[in-house]
C-alpha cells in the first residue's frame, strides 16, 4: 500500500497506528541505524508549507512534497543549553555513539546562555555561583566535588574543611563560575559534543504518521540549500530553557509609555551604565525582589559604594516582605528576615533526592501545586557577608527595606522616576535615578514558539503550575507516538512530579531519568554498576568515553 | 546527604557489611587486643555487628531530627559527629557485658581505634566514592533497592 491520499489521510490519521506507512522508515532502519541519510526531496520550496502548518501529525510524503529534506538520526535534542548537554553526556557514558544523537541549537556552546545570564546578574568570573559542591554538570557521579577539584587543583585543604563545615559554621561552599564552564568545556570535548551539534533555529516539533517525530530546523542563512531541514526521529528531547523574560506590569508600562530605557532595567539584562553612572555621581537606586538576583545587585552595590567611596542611597522593596521564620509547622519552617525568605539553594536540598522528592513523586493536582507553593516562593542563601553588608546599610541610613506594591511608575521633575507605592505603612512617593528589577519573572511556556507549537497540536498540555506535563521519567504526556517518545527537561517542566528541574542536578536527575528510559524501550543499555565505574575511571583521566 | 528513612537503613547496613567488614578484616590484626587473632576477629567483627543493629535504631532517631531540618538534609558534619553517641553507646553495652557473644571487654584503645576507622571509612565511602558503581543512589535518598 503506498501513501494515501489527503482526503482519506485526513479521515484516518491517527499517530502511531499506520504500519501500512512505516515502510520508508523500516528501509532506513535496515539501512545502517543512527547514521544520517539525507533523502532526495522532490522539487518544492523547502519550507513549511500551509499544509504542515495545519496538520498535527505529517507523512514523509508530506514533508517531501514541501522540499524539505530529511536527516535521519535516532535522537535529537532541542535547545542545546545545559540541559541538553547533560542528556546526550549521560547518554553517550551509556554507550549511545555520537552517530545516533544529534543536538539541534542556535548557540556554540552550551553554557553560552547560562554564561551570558549569570555575567549581566552579576557574577564576574571568578565569583561563586549558587550551587552545590556536587552538582556538576559536567560529571554525572558528583565525584569529586567541585569543592574536592578546587582542593586539589590549589593544594588547599580549606575548601574541604568548608564543605564539612556547611551550613553549621559557614556559609554553603558553592564552585566558582569559571571551574564550572572549565570543567564543561572539557567533558565536552571528551564526549565529542561538537561532532553532534547541529546549527539552527528549531522551528516546531511534529508527529510523523506511523511514528517517530519531524523536528523543524531552520539552519544558519547560507548554510543550506533549503531554508527548513527535517530531523526525523524517534526520540525528541526538548531542553529549550526559560521562554524568556517577563517584566513587572508597571515597569512594562513604565518603558512602552516613556520609551525610558536607561532609568528602569531588569537585572538579567545589560545594565552596567547604572554603576557607571553611580561612580560619577550620587544617586538612589530602588531594588525590586527578594531572590539571588536581588542579593547579587545589591552586593554590587555596596562593593562599588565601599570601594569608591560612593554616597549610593539604596531603597529595597518587597511584594512580599518575609519578617521571620515561616511555615505551617515546626516540621516545615523556613528561617527569613528583613523581607527575605532565606535557603540555601533553589529548593531544600531533599528535593535533589531525599524526602520531598520523594513525597512530591507520589503527587498530582491541587496536593502536587499545594506542596510546591509550601517549599516555592522566591528566596535566597543567608551569606554572611551579605548578612554584614545590609546591617552596616540600615546602621548607616543608606540601605532602607520596606513591604510595598508599587502602583505606577513615572518619569520625576529633573531627572529620575518616582515610585507610588502602597505599602504597609500607606502611600509612599519614593524618587530614585534608577529602578532595577530582580524579581526574575518567566514568560509563560506559550511565548516560546516550539512549545506553544506542542500545545496547540502534538497533545502536549500543562502541569498545575502551568508548565508542560511530564511523566515520573520525563517523557511530555501526551505526545507518544508509537514506540518514540518525546521527553523535556529543565524549567520547561517545573511543576511536575519532581520539583528541582530548572538546575544543575535536576537537570541531571532528568537526564538519568530519560536514559533509564530509553533502556526500558530497548534503545540504549541501562548504565549498570561495572560501566559505571569504568567510565568514571576514563573520566578521572579525560579519555573518550 | 539527603536520606529518606529506608535509604538511611540500607545504607547503613551495606556499608558497614562491604566496607565495615573490609577495614574491620584489615585493622584487627594491628589491634591491642590481648589472646590468639581468631577470638581478637570475632571480638571486632561482633562490635561492627552491634554498631549495625543499633545504627538502624540511630537511624529513627536521626530522621526524626531531621524533620526539624528545612532543607530535610542530613549535612557531612552530622554524619561525622554522631560517631560520638553511637561510639559511646557501644562502649557503655561493652563494658556492661550486654552485647550478646562477647563476654570480656576489649581494652578501649582497642575498641577506639578499631571504631573510629571503621566510621571514618564508612563516612568518607559514603560521600562519595559511593556514587561511582551506584549513581542512582544519591537521587533516591540512599536506597540501594
Amino acid at each position: 500500500m503506498g501513501t494515501p491520499d489527503e482526503a482519506q489521510l485526513d479521515r484516518t490519521l491517527v499517530p502511531g497506528t499506520a504500519p501500512e506507512l512505516d515502510r520508508t522508515r523500516q528501509l532506513d532502519r535496515t539501512l545502517v541505524p543512527g547514521d544520517e541519510i539525507r533523502l532526495e526531496a522532490p522539487a518544492g520550496t523547502g519550507d513549511l508549507t500551509p499544509e504542515l502548518l495545519e496538520r498535527p501529525v505529517w507523512t514523509d510524503a508530506m514533508v517531501a512534497a514541501a522540499g524539505i529534506p530529511i536527516m535521519d538520526v535516532p535522537l535529537v535534542t532541542v535547545g542545546g543549553g545545559i540541559g541538553s548537554f547533560v542528556t546526550v553526556d549521560y547518554l553517550r557514558i551509556a554507550g549511545v555513539p555520537a552517530s545516533r544523537i544529534r543536538v539541534l541549537s542556535n548557540i556554540d556552546f552550551p553554557w553560552k546562555t547560562y554564561e551570558y545570564l549569570t555575567r549581566v546578574s552579576q557574577i564576574p568570573d571568578e565569583a561563586r555561583i549558587r550551587s552545590d559542591s556536587s552538582s556538576r554538570p559536567d560529571n554525572i557521579w558528583g565525584f569529586p566535588s567541585y569543592a574536592l577539584t578546587e582542593a586539589w587543583r590549589e593544594k588547599s585543604l580549606g575548601h574541604l574543611a568548608h564543605v564539612l563545615g556547611e551550613p553549621i559554621f559557614a556559609d554553603y561552599w558553592t564552585p566558582r563560575r569559571s571551574t564550572v564552564f572549565g570543567s564543561m568545556a572539557r567533558e565536552s570535548r571528551r564526549i565529542g559534543y561538537d561532532g553532534m551539534l547541529v546549527k539552527g533555529v528549531v522551528r516546531m516539533v511534529r508527529r510523523r504518521f506511523g511514528g517517530d517525530y519531524f523536528t523543524i530546523l531552520t539552519p544558519p542563512e547560507g548554510t543550506s540549500p533549503t531554508k527548513r531541514v527535517a530531523y526525523r526521529s524517534r526520540f525528541v528531547h526538548l531542553a529549550v530553557g526559560y521562554p524568556g523574560l517577563r517584566y513587572l506590569p508597571d515597569l512594562q508600562d513604565f518603558r512602552e509609555r516613556y520609551a525610558d530605557y536607561e532609568h528602569v532595567v531588569n537585572a538579567y539584562e545589560p545594565h552596567e551604565h547604572v554603576y557607571e553612572t553611580l561612580k560619577a555621581r550620587a544617586g538612589t537606586v530602588v531594588l525590586r525582589g527578594g531572590g539571588i538576583v536581588a542579593s547579587r545587585v545589591l552586593q554590587r552595590l555596596f562593593d562599588d559604594r565601599e570601594r569608591y567611596r560612593l554616597p549610593t542611597n539604596i531603597v529595597h522593596i518587597f511584594r512580599t516582605y518575609v519578617d521571620g521564620a515561616h511555615g505551617p509547622n515546626p516540621w516545615m519552617r523556613r528561617k527569613g528576615d528583613h523581607g527575605w525568605a532565606y535557603q540555601g539553594f533553589n529548593y531544600p536540598k531533599s528535593v535533589w533526592g531525599g524526602q520531598l522528592k520523594a513525597q512530591m513523586r507520589k503527587l498530582d493536582g491541587d496536593e502536587r501545586a499545594a506542596l510546591y507553593k509550601l517549599m516555592g516562593g522566591t528566596n535566597t542563601p543567608r551569606r554572611r557577608r551579605w548578612q554584614q553588608q545590609m546591617r552596616d546599610g540600615r546602621k548607616g541610613g543608606y540601605y532602607r527595606d520596606m513591604q510595598g506594591v508599587v502602583d505606577k511608575v513615572e518619569p520625576a521633575d529633573g531627572g529620575g522616576v518616582v515610585s507610588f507605592v502602597t505599602g504597609n505603612a500607606g502611600h509612599e512617593e519614593i524618587r530614585s535615578d534608577f529602578i532595577i528589577d530582580c524579581t526574575g519573572l518567566e514568560a509563560d511556556i506559550s511565548q516560546h514558539r516550539v512549545l506553544a507549537d506542542l500545545l496547540q497540536h502534538t497533545g502536549a498540555y500543562r502541569n498545575p503550575l502551568g508548565r508542560l506535563e511530564v511523566e515520573r521519567h520525563f517523557e511530555v504526556k501526551g505526545t507518544a507516538n508509537g514506540d518514540g517518545a518525546l521527553y523535556a527537561s529543565g524549567a520547561t517542566t517545573l511543576g511536575g512530579y519532581f520539583p528541582g528541574v530548572d538546575t544543575f542536578l535536576g537537570l541531571q536527575i532528568a537526564a538519568q531519568e530519560i536514559a533509564d528510559d530509553l533502556a526500558r524501550r530497548g534503545w540504549c543499555k541501562k548504565l549498570g554498576p561495572a560501566r559505571s565505574t569504568s567510565q568514571w575511571l576514563k573520566w578521572c583521566f579525560n579519555r573518550p568515553v | 546527604m539527603v536520606p529518606t528513612l529506608l535509604g538511611r537503613i540500607q545504607t547503613r547496613i551495606f556499608l558497614l557489611a562491604t566496607v565495615g567488614s573490609a577495614l574491620t578484616a584489615l585493622i584487627t590484626p594491628v589491634l591491642p587486643i590481648p589472646g590468639p587473632l581468631g577470638p581478637a576477629y570475632r571480638t571486632t567483627f561482633i562490635i561492627l555487628a552491634a554498631v549495625l543493629v543499633l545504627g538502624i535504631g540511630w537511624e529513627l532517631v536521626y530522621h526524626l531530627l531531621m524533620q526539624w531540618r528545612w532543607e530535610k538534609d542530613w549535612p557531612t558534619l552530622f554524619g561525622l559527629v554522631t560517631a560520638v553517641p553511637e561510639g559511646a553507646l557501644v562502649w557503655l553495652l561493652l563494658s556492661a557485658h550486654a552485647v550478646p557473644g562477647l563476654h570480656a571487654t576489649p581494652p578501649f584503645g582497642a575498641f577506639l581505634a578499631d571504631f573510629a576507622v571503621v566510621w571514618i571509612g564508612v563516612w568518607l565511602v559514603a560521600n562519595g566514592p559511593m556514587r561511582v558503581p551506584f549513581l542512582r543512589w544519591r537521587f533516591h535518598g540512599g536506597r540501594l533497592a
